[in-house]
């Protein structure tokens, strides 16, 4: 049995027959978007972490066909050709990543931080990171990434779409 | 950033790494990532018992399901591999080594041990039919806690090993009975270093693709050192190694456990040849966490003597070691040759003996997990200097400054027998102690107790052995390898400079820090520099990256191949230039004859020039390429001060991490920046240990820690800053200086949050709590001593 699911990835209509059993994370792979990772099996780690419509999920615990009809949005549908935008600049430029791992996921929920306290406090941002975990960083430098980009002049102009 | 260059050179200074750009755009390819033509897919069947015999495997049904490809079992694969091999060869210490299958044959010793492989054109196909594999258990008893499996009558897990003892090994120095006989205290203490689960982001996993037409296998795979992988490889495929190509791509993250070869690394392989189609085999966080190895789980029984006045006359230890239910790659040499040479750490120790029990236990084989053998060794001290100063009254840094080894630059020997390269330890201390404010802090902890708080206070000062090591020492305890590492330079004739290392980063940013090096030596862009690594098919041979090793070795390699290449850019420089190379002087990329600064020709002339070869001096060849082969003459021995500050809410026994200072000496610092992130991740992971992390089994050998819902690792919410400073004591051996900075973190902060935790609840008299140190377990330690 399969379903048919129409889903736009990163602003391309991408549609397929699945399994109703296929998971996000595995839909958008299959698609060749590896940089969506995964780090477990019980929704702990958030290293599948996308947006959907805007807003932060874990892609390992949403089915392809809970997206039919969705926006989602990967870590390949950042940067603007070389240009990386203000998060991915901002976990650069405070080393906020090593093995990069974690760092598809980190990064967008950084976005959900910044989407719903445009003006974080580090407790903030530290509970609003407990979702993700990484074993390379410790956090603190995910921290001030997350720090650094709520004060990037491009983070303000793109409000919700950053 | 928070820090900057002071000087404009490359060396020193906190630039951006150019890994990020990929792996901040999923643009980098993990194993998991690797996708190749008529792929096959492979799942892996385990034990689910901790000790059982294997009575009947039945994979009819398996083998009839829907897009399968194959499926295999232990029978299928004993004639095709070899037993996995222990490459860490103790001597002197009566070593047992029991066989490890890629697949178990008659009996499983382990929940994860691996009994079969489905290989499906699928990954959903591959795990539907696990479930359609019917294997006939009879369950044996099992033996968990490494202390109860060296008793006897304890159940028996190999024939090879009687009393399941894998190994006995022992250090000595000093006189031991005389340190006891004229102590004026002894302090004692049982300490249980539980058991960890390394828990690299990424889980392990591998490709492999078999040429049956060219015998040639190659294989993607999440390792630390793909050259050992290939060596290993060869010798249990029996595919020659010049047939034979590892790739390690981009690699999530190790710890320690991606350096030995596991079960499934094997097998992949084989169902790869058997096939002759690419399959690839990827591990679930749960697999990963019974599959792949874990690190710790030591029983120590502990004692120290010492004067009144608070000096260490001796340290004398028993330790049992869980190496789970089979000697894993360098599992050996970890509470041993890491673990018991260290014992004295940064403090006049005069005499010292340790029994090592090296103890097969039905629990995954344990390996090298961040600092190996050394933070067990470190908290054993560390714990005891603590011990000794509330015994005697002495504050303690006080009694850790009355055992201090004096500041050294070139050398200083220890009663283990090792000589340290340089250090000064009482620098390290006296930086951690005016950053934090120690007086001031005792004071606050003063008033805090007396409105009901309970702050602590928590110091450790700490040695490490890094940068292994000489290979002569390799061969002499036993390693089954070198410890050399290796660089090749390489101009191009446009002045651009591709590097090629043996070693293998995984994280750690050597593209980088690597690149600073070279441009720093030779005087050229960092941006005119590549790194490449993880491929034996286009690096030299390398020993790989753990031990905190790659700067430390491979970095010494990289600057004298380097220099190599400078001292034949001159030969040249001055034969063009007509002048004596004796008059010759090099600067900031030039070569010059002294005094006639015009009169010069830049690296990049001297590059093109060699290539072109037109006008070689006599005997000179082309090309301008350099390599080493660096083998160390000693080990490096980073150290450092770590200051940890908790709160202990004693109604609830939660543990509340404040403040951190870690003030670490790893010699002159390549990128500060990079510097500093290994010990946030350091400091965070041995966090972990003393607050949240165990793995846990049941006396029938269930991990109940079988998941990240159920093993701990740290949260961003849990955790304070960390203050990272240094102190600069350059290594007198190391062409750089550099000693290596990866472990260091984990090695101090285990104890020190540990000590930390007992200073709070130092009104209560709590002597000791079990670690992880959760809120239930120091609430009951509150409710017991005040009971």
């Amino acid at each position: 049995m399969t379903s048919t699911v129409a889903i736009t990835v990163n602003g391309r209509a991408c549609q397929r027959n699945v399994e109703p059993r296929l998971l996000l994370v595995h839909f958008l792979r299959d698609a060749g978007l590896t940089g969506t990772k995964i780090g477990c099996d019980t929704s702990q780690c958030g290293s599948c972490t996308v947006l959907m419509d805007g807003i932060a999920i874990k892609s390992c615990t949403t089915l392809a066909v809970q997206a039919d009809g969705s926006q989602i949005t990967t870590i390949e549908g950042l940067a603007d050709g070389g240009t990386l935008n203000a998060l991915q600049e901002a976990f650069w430029s405070t080393h906020g990543l090593q093995c990069g791992f974690c760092t598809p996921g980190m990064v967008f929920a950084a976005h959900e931080i910044l989407r719903t306290h445009p003006n974080p406090s580090p407790e903030e941002i530290r509970h609003g990171l407990e979702g993700n975990m990484c074993r390379c960083t410790g956090y603190q430098n995910i921290v001030r990434a997350v720090q650094a980009a709520a004060v990037d002049p491009r983070t303000a102009q793109a409000g919700g779409q950053r | 950033m928070t820090t900057t260059a002071t000087s404009s050179r490359v060396f020193g200074s906190g630039i951006r790494r150019r890994e990020d750009p990929r792996l901040l755009t999923g643009t980098a390819r993990y194993t998991a990532d690797i996708v190749l033509p008529g792929m096959a897919y492979a799942a892996i069947l385990r034990s689910p018992y901790g000790h059982a015999r294997i009575r009947r495997i039945d994979t009819s049904r398996a083998t009839s399901a829907p897009g399968v490809v194959a499926v295999y079992t232990g029978a299928d694969v004993t004639s095709g591999l070899q037993p996995i091999p222990c490459a860490w060869l103790l001597p002197n210490a009566n070593l047992k080594i029991a066989p490890y299958r890629a697949l178990a044959t008659d009996v499983v010793r382990y929940v994860g041990d691996a009994v079969a492989v489905v290989v499906a054109e699928t990954e959903y196909a591959a795990y539907d039919a696990l479930e359609l594999i019917d294997v006939d258990y009879e369950p044996l008893a099992a033996t968990i806690d490494p202390q109860k499996a060296a008793a006897s009558g304890a159940p028996q897990l190999h024939p090879e090993a009687p009393g399941n003892i894998a190994f006995h090994w022992t250090v000595a120095g000093g006189d031991i009975d005389a340190a006891f006989s004229s102590a004026d205290v002894t302090v004692t203490d049982r300490i249980i270093q539980q058991r960890l689960i390394p828990t690299a982001m990424e889980p392990r996993g591998a490709v492999a693709q078999f040429t049956p037409a060219t015998g040639e296998l190659t294989l993607w795979n999440t390792t630390q050192n793909p050259h050992i992988v290939r060596f290993i490889m060869s010798v249990v495929t029996a595919v020659p190694e010049d047939r034979l190509r590892v790739i390690a791509p981009e690699v999530g993250g190790g710890f320690g456990s991606k350096i030995a070869q596991v079960q499934g690394d094997f097998v992949t392989a084989f169902c790869s040849m058997r096939l002759g189609r690419p399959v690839k085999w990827i591990e679930t966080r749960s697999e990963n966490y019974q599959a792949t190895t874990h690190g710790r789980d030591h029983v120590q029984e502990v004692e120290l003597a010492a004067t009144k006045d608070g000096r260490i006359l001796g340290l004398r230890c028993k330790v049992w070691a869980g190496m789970g239910a089979y000697l894993s790659t360098a599992a050996p040499g970890i509470p041993t040759i890491l673990h018991g040479l260290m014992l004295s750490g940064p403090y006049n120790v005069p005499a010292v003996k340790e029994d090592v029990y090296g103890v097969y236990t039905n629990t995954t084989p344990v390996e090298a997990y961040r600092g190996a053998g050394r933070p067990e060794a470190t908290f054993m001290l560390e714990r005891m200097v603590d011990l000794l100063a509330d015994k005697l009254n002495i504050d303690p840094v006080e009694i850790r400054r009355r055992n201090l080894i004096a500041p050294f630059t070139d050398g200083h020997n220890v009663v283990t027998g090792l000589t340290y390269d340089s250090g000064n330890y009482q620098a390290a201390l006296d930086k951690a102690l005016a950053h934090i404010g120690y007086p001031e802090l005792r004071a606050e902890q003063s008033k805090a107790r007396q409105s009901g708080r309970y702050i602590g206070i928590g110091v450790v000062t700490y040695v490490e052995i890094c940068g292994l090591g000489p290979s002569q020492v390799a061969g002499a305890v036993g390693f089954q390898g070198g410890l050399w590492e290796s660089a090749i330079v390489r101009f191009h004739p446009t002045g651009k400079v591709h590097v090629f290392i043996g070693a293998s980063p995984h994280g750690q940013g050597e593209e980088t820090t690597f690149a600073q090096v070279v441009a720093d030596e030779l005087g050229v862009s960092v941006n005119d520099v590549k790194i490449v690594h993880g491929d034996t098919d286009n690096t030299p041979m390398g020993w790989g990256t753990y031990g905190s090793r790659t700067t430390a070795v491979g970095g010494a390699a990289l600057a004298v191949a380097t220099r190599k290449i400078k001292d034949k850019a001159k030969l040249l420089a001055s034969h063009l230039l007509e002048a004596a190379v004796e008059d010759m002087d090099y600067a900031d990329g030039k070569f010059f004859v002294k005094g006639s600064p015009d009169k010069h020709k830049t690296i990049q002339d001297i590059a093109l020039m060699a290539h072109v070869a037109w006008n070689m001096p006599k005997g000179m060849e082309a090309g301008l390429e350099a390599s080493s082969f660096y083998d160390p003459p000693n080990f490096t021995y980073p150290f450092g001060a770590h200051i940890a500050v908790v709160e202990v809410a004693p109604d609830t026994g939660h543990v509340e991490l404040k403040r951190y200072v870690a003030v670490d000496d790893c010699g002159p610092q390549i990128n500060p920046v990079i510097v500093e992130g290994q010990v946030h991740g350091g400091v965070v992971q041995g966090v972990g240990q003393a607050l949240w992390e165990e793995a846990v089994y049941n006396d029938s050998g269930q991990l109940l820690t079988g998941s990240l819902s159920d093993y701990a690792i740290p949260r961003a919410d849990l955790l304070p800053d960390i203050t990272v400073l240094s102190t600069v004591t350059p290594s007198p051996h190391h062409p750089l200086g550099v000693k290596g900075i990866g472990e260091a973190g984990t090695i101090a902060s285990t104890c020190a949050v540990y000590n930390a935790v007992i200073d709070a609840l130092e009104p209560f008299k709590v002597g000791s709590i079990r670690m992880p140190m959760t809120p239930e377990r120091v609430w009951r330690a509150i409710k017991g001593a005040s009971a």
